[in-house]
């Protein structure tokens, strides 16, 4: 009988034990510190395979005789930018690091949809099938880029969440686990006003 | 006894209460168009097509996986507002993920049929077989022509040869059903083995407290040889697992819980009859492999 007692007992603390140790959530944060960190080398990856993607564009619009000067010379420069900057996983836990990165790749976005833009004036790149192509394959980055920021969005806020929550919190705490940044919309100002419509001409 | 199971009960009951508490999911607002149920591959919720040409194309498309393994579904819905149709076209990839697990090869091409819309979506497996241009070149030559015409069914009939044919030249592993006719291909290790380590104690003091230690340590024995021999069809590992369960056995039946088993074996007597190694497939109708990751990869074209 008293060695039964002692089995239970034993159970009975193994029990709480394992709880306790999972209950605080350490293991938690550390397959989602990992996935986070997963999900923002995919983020990484499809930013660079659209600037990989253009010199190419580049190339192909400057073919084209009296283009607008400007608006390529800001995509060459928004690339230099965008790539210039190292991004290291320590720039995941820097909130200020991750704005500038952000900005860089949200000039480099600007420009590209400007450039793509103003291309639909020139019937001869519209006719030009290297330049189609080059499109489609931009846009299937661009919406590589929409996903892959998504799903990094996504890990992140599992990530916050378990961070900020309650009994969690006191581990964060412990080993000063912050919370992660997030993907912002750099110009919020100018979103939340209604943009102004006019027909006259000018 | 009782007062036992009724704490046992009682414990349950508080587990749940906590887990329940830690667990609230998040609610959201929803105005986006509705996911429809996985059911086939090709979904027609505009009734744009007749039976029989949706029923070729479901021939089509289900012998191409059988032969293939490559699962690709064609959903044909009136209007994906107020959404993109690259947005829907995401969300239904995420929810149905198509593709064999771990292989991922799936397919979607949704038709928004009012927004005169058309998306080839592609998982990141088939990235390679079918790039962006690939499918931009079958929305262009294949899809819209014909749906200009109002020809729909031929549309994606053409559609689902380029892609079938575009999917084909691509290297990748036969489907699961042509390869286990082999010998016991579909057996795993593992689960034996994991199996065994849960079974083979309880199993133990179940048949102990029946037969007494001995006898009861080799029947368990007996028992395991007979599974091991069952599924490996080898009589040399037969007889070693049967070796190991009895030695095992024994052990488990000098331990201080060796007496519990009498008050189990009421309870838990009938419990492995056949678990574990039941399931299987269900045959007939069709299912997402699960393993399907959209990426974001595919083109957009419209009529």
């Amino acid at each position: 009988m008293k060695t039964r007692f002692l089995n239970l007992l034993s159970i009975c603390l193994a029990f709480t034990l394992s709880l306790a140790l999972t209950g605080c959530g350490y293991n938690q944060f550390q397959s989602l510190d990992e996935q986070t960190k997963s999900a923002w080398s995919e983020v990484l990856n499809q930013y660079q395979r659209r600037a990989d993607l253009v010199p190419n564009i580049v190339a192909t619009v400057k073919g084209e005789a009296q283009f607008e000067q400007d608006t390529l010379t800001k995509v060459v420069e928004a690339r230099a930018k965008a790539t210039s900057m190292t991004v290291t996983p320590e720039t995941l836990n820097n909130p200020e690091a991750f704005k500038k990165f952000q900005a860089a790749q949200g000039e480099l976005s600007g420009a590209l949809s400007r450039l793509m833009a103003v291309t639909e004036n020139y019937p001869s790149l519209k006719a030009n099938q290297g330049f189609q192509d080059l499109r489609v394959q931009l846009e299937g980055t661009e919406n590589r880029i929409t996903v892959a920021r998504n799903r990094y969005i996504k890990t992140v806020q599992d990530y916050n969440i378990l961070a900020r929550s309650f009994p969690n919190n006191l581990t964060a705490m412990v080993f000063s686990y912050g919370v992660k940044p997030n993907f912002t919309v750099d110009n919020e100002a100018q979103i939340s006003k209604p943009p102004p419509v006019s027909f006259e001409k000018k | 006894m009782l007062l036992a199971q009724l704490k046992r009960a009682q414990a349950a009951l508080i587990f749940i209460a906590i887990s329940c508490t830690f667990a609230c999911p998040g609610l959201q607002a929803q105005d986006l168009q509705a996911i429809p149920r996985l059911s086939a591959h090709v979904i027609d919720t505009t009734g744009t097509l007749q039976a029989a040409q949706s029923q070729a194309l479901e021939a089509k498309l289900a012998a191409f996986e059988k032969a293939r393994g490559a699962q690709i579904v064609m959903l044909m819905v009136p209007t994906t507002l107020p959404e993109d149709i690259t947005d829907y076209a995401q969300r239904v990839g995420d929810a149905w993920k198509i593709g064999r697990k771990d292989i991922g090869d799936g397919l979607l091409l949704v038709v928004a049929k009012n927004d005169r819309k058309v998306r080839i979506a592609t998982t990141k497996t088939l990235e390679g077989a079918l790039p962006d241009l690939a499918t931009k070149r079958i929305i262009d030559g294949a899809i819209t022509p014909r749906f200009k015409q109002g020809d729909f069914a031929g549309g994606l009939d053409a559609a689902a040869d380029q892609i079938m044919a575009g999917i084909s030249g691509e290297n990748l592993p036969a489907p699961e059903a042509a390869r286990s006719t082999g010998s016991n291909g579909g057996f795993k290790w593992t689960d034996m083995a994991v199996f065994l380590f849960f079974a083979v104690p309880i199993g133990a003091r179940v048949l102990s407290s029946i037969f007494g230690r001995k006898l009861g340590a080799v029947v368990t024995g007996g028992g395991v040889g007979v599974l091991a021999w069952l599924f490996t069809s080898s009589l040399v590992i037969a007889g070693g697992a049967a070796a190991v369960a009895v030695v095992f056995a024994l052990i488990a039946g000098l331990g201080a819980l060796g007496n519990l088993g009498g008050s189990m074996g009421s309870g838990r007597g009938g419990g492995f009859g056949g678990g574990g190694f039941g399931g299987g497939r269900g045959g007939g109708g069709f299912s997402s492999g699960g393993g399907g990751n959209f990426g974001g990869g595919g083109s957009s074209g419209s009529w």
